[in-house]
Order: structure tokens, then sequence, then C-alpha cells
């Protein structure tokens, strides 16, 4: 019989010498709501699994002169109830806090919802609006890379052997900027998103938009930075020649498969209507900032 | 007992005390399928087809039976070979030929999930890597999912036996109900509508997988604990398919984490009974739910036309309705019910209910809440909409025209005694949802539902214990609260306070024969061999206050749990409560205790009304259920919060199969969505509280009125869903489930 081993390592480079030193496949821990239902499946069969936890920073969130540091293995629980992320990202936290029921919050994280590299995580798209940037540690040292550069297919990311997540990085939103994230699903909770979008906008004084970032989930192998949706608003007022833009560039952006989540019309039609209804939400959310 | 016609004079029944199994089920204690280990307990793990059909051209288990810790490895040749057809079992005809060929197939595999071979060891992990190693060579052969696909000429067939008017064929047969002439009916009617509808495959979703622990002693002598719908069913069934005495079998009720008619059936039974005659071990097996789904019962899915007509006034002059119903990979989907159900709320002339059963490479159906029933119900109810519509009525006054009465002819044969669908009717109309303003993109829709509710073979035991207290045993396994339900009828006709009596369910050797739990048939059949029971108890207790007292017995009478002398001439006694009687009952002729074994007739119809509002994003397609209301006739409810628990319970698994659940199946016949991701079954959060409305028109048959609640509650939903979406988007539904992406290419059809 296979044999699989745990470790749970107190610092970054202990952490680092396990995983770059496993023979067969070695698998990051942080909250194991993908993890731990994926090994009961039979999906991974890893032979060491090293859990996070244990590395002091690792859980928390700190606000600096920058904006926000979220620890990797942070869970949706705790990033939801810290009331200035809610105030500076209410679309990152709401993200965050539609992944699965309040059991599955206690646990599960960002780097986690992540670096699972499923197409429709939930935190991801207004992760990636937000500008974030993973903070990547590994056998060669620290390197910060966009949250947007980390996933590279379906269940594969850019991590290399021996390499995790220490932290996220969010810069200080602006004056009047903010964001939204909405999802698709056929139920209200406990689903998969069927499309999912996150929108960050900054307005000026008169609520004019002058930066937008557009992001959809689940309508590609990864997800998708629709630059064509934030042309399309950026200079307005999000009139409804602007939204009817938006909808169109959003849906053109879309390159999804059928499958027993969706059909190819469906996905497309609802990337053009959530891009439409998050712009609106964080719009009202920028203006009103 | 005669049939307690005032209310007011009942003491316990119609209140709502804890039910006894509340404590054990709430603190994790309760013993259900998986809970119970026997000393050397092996894992069992079954084979099972990757292919939706094929040939089985060899078995080679050697390498499994050479891995360290395998005991042993059964396949169909350890089973044997069973000639008979179809056999009476409890409330129906089964075939067990059939059923055995179900639990582990033989010669060729029928559908995905199919179990083809079973191994014990004495791990888990030794179990499964024993499974793949047993090597199994197969002849794939063409595989056929679709009921219509399985009717046309040259599909794939599933079995040599099945002939169709004396050619072979994928169907099993057709059945026909009819009362005057349809097509006369319709031809005379004012107003037509037609339709054609479909239905998907929908799991019962119980939350307990199957699961069994089995020990065979070299002696024969068996023990099974499992979780089912019936304990006896388990006994027969495992007796017939394995050729083993009955007496030798005792099967043991565990708890059970739901059924829904799903548990009516043997699966894993069987296979841990021969894994542990060949492993001289107890072997314990629990299905994960990818197994539950791939290879356990779900209902029928099919596909139907109807047609209605009537006259400007509303009256139906003539129905039909023509259904293919999916059986799974052998015969036995639930037609006949369903061309039952159909009609049987209206009070017609001419109706014509037709319907195939139909063999295809799917799991084969189990029981559903009201088999059939809920399926006719979408494309009648939808129709009924369709009708009201064209004939400008309120739906509701257009099924009080049309409404089945007392003398009633049913198409399926009964004339109906007393039935409550008007005052259900009455209720449904009269409750302030049914006038309640509705907004924008929103809708509201009703329809009704009809189920026999039946009787049969029940049996229950009354024992008085040494202080007084009593024990309550019955062959029922307990679904729906049925302990509780027991007790409280036998504390109604004891006298005595309902704490006062403790409920069980017997093991198969300590009661006598007992139907299965299912049909809504328990309260009713189970609960009157309660009532027989407890009186012939009374009867007992009377005659021995009558021999402390020294007069006559029918010089007694029980009254609030004491024996009291009938009148002034039987003389000047104190009561005698119970517990002094007990207490005296060595001196008096030994113990006293009661067991009554009955075939209960007389079961009562049951109907209800369901009004449903929605909301439709129109851009989305998604239905939010606002409101819900149901409507039910149940006779009298034993226990109300229980019986709304029922209608409760009913609604929401009716609204699931409306909004989002199927069977998806892949293009090589594999099952695509095994698992509750995306087999969706309704989430609290997707619900709003369901308003149950209990209307008690009693069956007399019944000492206590009841009739029966779990059944009917489901047939309304899907057509109420999608009466509901109607009203919203001005577009109907004809085929379920009424998604996202198909309501919203609906909307934009219309556009
Ligand atoms: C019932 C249920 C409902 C769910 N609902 C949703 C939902 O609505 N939306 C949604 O998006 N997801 C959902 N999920 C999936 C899952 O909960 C999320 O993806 C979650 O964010 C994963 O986080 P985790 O900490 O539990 O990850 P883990 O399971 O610990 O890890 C997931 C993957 O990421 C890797 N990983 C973990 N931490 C690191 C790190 N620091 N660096 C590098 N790699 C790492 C692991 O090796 C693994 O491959 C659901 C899961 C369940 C069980």
């Amino acid at each position: 019989m296979p044999r699989l081993s745990y470790a749970a390592p107190a610092s970054v480079p202990d952490a680092i010498k396990l995983l770059a030193g496993a023979e067969g496949l070695a698998k990051v821990l942080s909250g194991g709501t993908d993890l731990l239902v994926q090994l009961r499946s039979g999906r991974t069969r890893p032979e060491l699994i090293v859990d996070t936890k244990k590395i002091p920073g690792i859980i928390g969130i700190r606000e600096t002169e920058d904006g926000f540091v979220i620890g990797a293995a942070t869970s949706g629980a705790e990033i939801g109830e810290n009331a200035a992320l809610v105030a500076a990202y209410p679309g990152v936290v709401e993200g965050t806090n539609l992944i699965g029921s309040t059991q599955v919050q206690g646990r599960a994280s960002l780097a986690g919802n992540l670096c699972n590299a499923s197409p429709a995580a939930d935190s991801v798209p207004a992760l990636i609006a937000a500008g974030a940037v993973a903070v990547v540690v590994g056998p060669n040292g620290q390197r910060n890379v966009p949250v947007g550069q980390i996933v590279i297919a379906p269940g594969r990311t850019s991590l290399a052997k021996g390499e995790f997540i220490l932290e996220f990085h969010l810069p200080k939103p602006k004056a009047k900027q903010s964001d939204a994230y909405l999802r698709f699903i056929p139920r209200t909770e406990m689903d998969i998103a069927v499309v999912g979008c996150g929108v960050n906008l900054t307005l000026d004084a008169n609520g004019v938009i002058t930066a937008a970032c557009i992001v959809l989930g689940a309508v590609a192998p990864t997800q998708v930075v629709v630059e064509a949706a934030a042309k399309a608003i950026i200079g307005t007022k999000l009139d409804d020649a602007a939204l009817a833009a938006l909808d169109a560039a959003a849906r053109a952006a879309c390159n999804p498969i059928t499958d027993k989540r969706g059909t190819i019309e469906f996905r497309t039609k609802i990337a053009g209507v959530l891009a439409r209804r998050a712009a609106k939400i964080a719009y009202d959310r920028a203006g009103a900032r | 007992m005669n049939f307690v016609a005032n209310k007011s004079e009942l003491k316990v029944v119609g209140t709502r005390p804890v039910r006894p199994d509340g404590i054990d089920k709430v603190t994790g204690k309760a013993m259900f399928g998986a809970d119970l280990t026997m000393a050397g307990t092996l894992t069992g793990k079954v084979l099972r087809s990757p292919h939706a059909h094929a040939r089985i051209v060899a078995i080679d288990a050697s390498k499994a039976l050479a891995l360290p810790g395998v005991k042993a490895v059964i396949t169909a040749a350890d089973f044997p070979e069973i000639s008979s057809e179809e056999a009476a079992a409890g409330d129906g005809a089964v075939n067990f030929r059939h059923m055995a060929h179900n639990v582990l197939a033989r010669d060729k595999v029928l559908y995905e999930g199919h179990a083809v071979a079973a191994v014990a060891a004495t791990s888990q992990a030794i179990a499964d890597a024993a499974a793949a190693l047993i090597e199994i060579t197969y002849e794939v052969l063409p595989f056929v999912i679709d009921v219509e696909a399985a009717m046309a000429d040259g599909a794939p067939l599933l079995h040599d036996d099945i002939k169709y008017n004396g050619k072979p064929s994928n169907i099993t047969k057709r059945v026909e109900f009819k009362l005057g002439d349809a097509d006369a009916g319709l031809a005379e009617a004012d107003v037509v509508v037609e339709g054609r509808y479909e239905t998907t495959a929908v799991h019962q979703g119980y939350i307990e997988p199957h699961a069994v622990i089995a020990s065979v002693n070299p002696d024969g002598q068996t023990q099974i604990f499992a979780s089912s719908q019936g304990q006896f069913m388990i006994r027969q069934y495992v007796s017939k398919i394995l050729a083993m005495d009955i007496a030798n079998i005792r099967v043991t009720p565990a708890e059970i984490g739901g059924g829904f008619g799903g548990k009516t059936l043997v699966y894993l039974e069987p296979l841990a009974v021969a894994l542990s005659r060949k492993a001289g071990k107890p072997v314990k097996m629990v299905m994960n739910r990818e197994e539950v789904f791939r290879a356990t019962g779900p209902t029928s899915g099919g596909v139907m036309t109807v047609k209605i007509g009537a006259k400007k006034d509303g009256t139906i002059t003539g129905a039909t309705i023509d259904i293919a119903l999916q059986a799974g990979a052998f015969p036995g989907s639930p037609v006949a019910p369903a061309c039952m159900c159909a009609f049987a709320c209206y009070d017609l002339k001419n109706v014509r209910a037709s319907g195939f059963d139909v063999v295809s490479n799917r799991s084969k159906i189990a029981a559903y809440r009201a088999p059939g029933a809920p399926i006719s119900a979408f494309g009648v109810e939808s129709a009924m909409d369709d009708l009201a519509t064209k004939l400008g009525m309120d739906p509701i006054a257009l099924r009080e025209k049309n409404a089945a009465k007392a003398g009633t002819k049913a198409a399926y044969g009964p004339v109906f005694p007393e039935i409550g669908f008007e005052q259900v009717l009455e209720a449904a109309k009269s409750h302030p949802h049914w006038s309640a303003p509705l907004g924008p993109n929103q809708g509201r829709g009703v329809a009704t539902g009809f189920w026999f509710n039946i009787g049969g073979d029940s049996s229950a035991s009354v024992f008085v214990n040494e202080d007084g207290t009593i024990s309550v045993v019955s062959g029922s396994p307990d679904i729906g609260g049925s302990r509780a339900s027991m007790a409280m009828m036998a504390a109604e006709v004891l006298g005595v306070p309902y704490e006062k009596v403790r409920p069980i369910v017997g093991d198969t050797a300590q009661i006598g024969i007992t139907g299965m739990t299912g049909g809504s048939r328990v309260t009713f059949a189970t609960g009157m061999a309660t009532v027989q029971a407890a009186e012939k108890v009374v009867d007992e207790l009377k005659k021995r206050a009558a021999m402390i007292w020294d007069i006559s017995p029918e010089a007694v009478d029980w009254k609030d749990g004491e024996a009291v002398p009938a009148g002034a001439n039987a003389g000047g006694f104190d009561p005698m409560p119970l517990a002094a009687i007990a207490a005296k009952a060595g001196k008096t002729g030994g113990p006293i205790g009661s067991e009554v074994s009955i075939n209960a007739q007389g079961a009562g119809a049951g109907f209800g009304a369901h009004i449903c509002d929605v909301e439709v994003d129109p851009e989305t397609g998604f239905v939010k259920v606002l409101r819900y209301t149901a409507v039910q006739d149940v006779g009298r409810a034993i226990h109300p919060s229980y019986v709304e628990g029922q209608i409760q319970g009913g609604a929401v698994q009716g609204i699931g199969w409306a909004l989002n659940e199927e069977y998806l199946y892949d293009k090589n016949g594999r099952m695509d969505n095994a698992g509750f991701l995306d087999y969706r079954v309704p989430v609290a959060s997707d619900l709003p509280m369901i308003e149950a409305v209990v209307v008690e028109v009693p069956n007399k048959r019944h000492p206590f009125g009841v009739r029966g609640v779990g059944e009917v509650p489901i047939i309304p939903p899907l057509a109420a869903v999608g009466n509901a979406i109607k009203a919203a988007i001005g577009v109907r539904m004809h085929s379920l489930p009424m998604s996202p992406p198909k309501i919203l290419a609906a909307i934009d059809g219309k556009a």
C-alpha cells in the first residue's frame, strides 16, 4: 500500500526544504477544503502533505502604509470579519465569502482557492481586478507574482517545485475606487460558479470612470482579464450605452466549454449580464467613497 | 375500535410531543446502517461496470485473491441461478431473477455502475486495491439511455427474453386504464389543450448511503443489520436470491437516514451475506455517494402527451394521457400508478390513461414518494393550467368544477368514499396566499395531486410492564416519526400519558411480518394494528380488574387509564389505575400484553393543492421560489408537527425535481453528475418557509381517521412551479428540469 506522510513545519525554510526534497508528489495544505476532498476521492495521490498553518504570519491580515497583507492560509471567515478590508475591497471579500458554507469558510483560504487553479474559483477574479500580488517563496528565494500569472491552465500553476505562496499584497485603494464580484449559480449556495465576474473601478470627482479592470471566471480555461470591457467604460459614467458596450465586450471575451454546469451560449450570455451588474455595484460603491 | 368522530374526545392524538428517537439522533448515538461493527468484521467492496452495456467474457480474480488481507471474492457464479419469474412479495409482484441480476450482473452488465464482483478484505484500503485487481474482460455493446430511443426500431436490446407484440423489444409492457370513451368526449369539447411533456430521472437523495453488516455462521444462522424501509423485505429478498431458509435470517432494522422509496430494494445485503458465508467473518459494506447515484434507483424520467377537452363552462368532457417511462435496466417503472393517478383528482366521464414500461441502460429505477404520480401530474396539471387560461377561468375554479368527490368513479376502478379534495380546494382558494399581490417578473401557479395511500400487512404488539408503563413494538421502520405516532395511538387507547409509552421497531424475530414503510401506509396500517393490540390489552385489563373486584368483565369500563365500575349496579369500587392492575398481574393470570397482525384494509385517498410564487430573473433564467403553500387532506393528523414535516419535505423534493435535479449522461452512457455538487437538490437558502395547511376529512375506516401523508406532497410541485413560471414569463415549460439555461432559452425564444 502506498504511504502518505504529513508534516507541519514551523518556518518557511523548513517548509521549502520538505517540499523541494520530496521525491514523489508533494502538496501544500492550507484549509484542505479542496485538497482533502481530492485526496479522499483518489483524484490526487500525494506522498507528502506539507501543512503551512504553523508558519508564523501565514494566517492573519495586516494593514500597512501601502495597503493590506493577507496571509496565504487566512480563512474566509477571518477575511470577512476584517472591517478595514471589507471597506477597502468589498468585492474581494464578497468573492471570498461566497466560497462554500459557514463550515467551509472557517477553513478555505485565498492561496488554496487560487492554487487549486479552477477557472471557477470565486476569490480570484476580484483579486486580479484589484491588482493583488502573491508573494511566492521557494528554493530560489522570494518573488512577487501578480495573481493573474499564477494559474496557467485548469489544475496547473506557474509555481515551481518547492515553491508556495506566503502572502498576498493588496494596494491601498484610491479615493474613488471600489470593486464588486458576482457569480451565477443555479442555486443560492454550495455550488460552483457557472460564470463569475470581478470588477474594479476608479472614478474622478465627477463620476467619470478613469480606470477599470473587468475579470471573468469560468468562461475560459483560466480567468480572463477583459481589456476591451475596461476600454468600453473608461471615460463614461456607466450610462446605458457604456453598459451595452461592456456587455458585448464581456461576451466577446468568452471562450467557454459546454459541460454539465452550463452551455457555451448560456455562459456567454450570463458573462455579459454579470459584467454589467457587477460594474454598476462597483460604480455605486466607488461613488459613495 | 369504532371511529372516533369527535376530535375533542382525543387527549393525545393531535398533540405535539417530542419524538422518542430524537435525543439519540441529535446526539449522534443513534445506530444507522454503518454504525455497527462485530468482532472480526471485514470490509466489503463492490467492483462496478465502467460500461453502459457489455457482455462479461471472463472474470479473473486470482490476483485479487493473492493480495494479503483478501478473504473472499464473489461473482454471479456464487449466486444460485433463479428460474422463477414473477413472485408475490409484500405489496406487489417482484421478479427475483431480475433482482438477483441487478444485485450482481450475470453474463451482461446493463448500466455503468452495475455490480460485477465483490470482495471482502481486512481493511478498506485492501478491499479497494483488491477490487482494482479483479480482471474483467468485456465485450462492449451498443447502449441506449433515452426512453424514446430505446423504444425505436433497431435500438440496442437489453434482454433476450423481453418481447412486445411478439418482437424482441425494450418495451416490457403496456398498461391502459379507461372510463367511458375519451375520444368521443374530446370531440364534444369546446376547447381542447394538448401538450407533450418530458421529465428526467431524479434520485431520492437520502442522506444516508446504503449500508449493511452481515454475519453468517457455519450452521447457516445469519444476522443482518441494515438501513432499509423493511427488515422483512430484506429477509425475504435475501432468502430468495441466495436460496436460504427464512428462519435462518434475522434482520435488525438500523435507524434509517432517509429512504423516500429508494430503500425498498436490496443492493448490498445479498453481497454482504454471500461474502460473509465465504469468508466466515462478518462483512460490512457502505456505499459512497457516487455508488448511490450510479447504482441505486432513481425514479423514472419519461415522456407523455396529455390532451384535455372541456365545455365553455369548464366541464371536462374527455381527457387522455399517453406516457412512456424509463424502467432502468430491468422492467418495473411506476407506469401503472402514473396512469392511475393522472386524472384521479377529477370526476370525469371519459378518460384514458395508457403507458409503456421501457428498459434502457440506466440503473434500475426504485420507488420514490408516490411512484409515478408526480410525473403524470406534471403533464396533467400543466395542461389544466393551460385549459384554465384558454377558458379564461380561475385555475382553482376549473378544478372545483371537475373535482372528484364521494361517489366519483375513478378511471382506475374504484368509487371514492368520502374524500377531501373539495375541502382542499376551498382551503387553497381562501388562503391569503391565493390573493396576495405580486411584483414584476413574478408569477403564481397552482397544481393538485392524488395518492391512493395504502394498507397491507402490519404487526404491532403492546406490553404492560410491571410498573404500568407500556412498551410498543412495531414492524415498521420509522422514517417519518412513526414511533411517536404509534406511542400516541397506544396512549390514546390505554388512556395513559404519552411519556408512559415507549415504542421501538422490532427485528424480524421479535414481531410479526410487516410490509415495507412506503406508500403512506404506516400510520394507517401499522397504526391500526397498534390500536387493535392496545384494545386487546384494555380488554385484558378490564378482565383483571373484574377478577379483583369479583364482578363480571362486562361490568367494568375503561376510562382515562383506569378501570371503573360500568354503573351503579356493578358495585361501589374506587377506580383502579393501570399501574395497580399491572402490579397484581402475576396473581391474576400473568403478564399482560398482546400482539396483532393484520392486513389493513380501508386506506383513504389523499389529495393536495399547492400554491407557488416565483420570481424569474429575465436576464439569467434564475427562478427564486418566493412563497409556497401546501394544502393537504391528511384524514387526521396524529402528530401535526410530523405531518407538516412530511408535507414540507415532499414539497421541497418536488421543487428540486422541478428546478434543477436531473441525471446527466456523457456520450459513453456514463452518469456525468454522480455527486451532490452537480446533482442539485435544493439547499436551505433556496427555499422560503413551506407553509403546510392541514385539512382533516377523516378516513372513517381508521379509528382516529388517518389517511396518510408522505406521498401526496411531492406530486403537485412540478406543475405548481411550472405554472408559476408560466405566469411570470408567459412561456410554458414542457421539459424538466426548468433550469436557468432552459428558461433563458425560452424567454429568448419568445422575444
Ligand atoms: C462544500 C464545498 C463548497 C465549496 N464551494 C466553493 C465555492 O463556492 N467557490 C469556490 O471557489 N470554491 C469552493 N470550494 C472549493 C474550496 O473550498 C476553495 O477553493 C478554497 O478556497 C480552497 O482553500 P483551502 O485553503 O481549503 O485549500 P487547500 O485544499 O488547502 O488547497 C487547495 C490547493 O491549493 C494548494 N495550496 C494550498 N495552499 C497553498 C499555498 N500557500 N501555496 C501554494 N499552493 C497552495 C494545495 O496544494 C491544493 O492543490 C468548495 C469546497 C467545498 C468542500
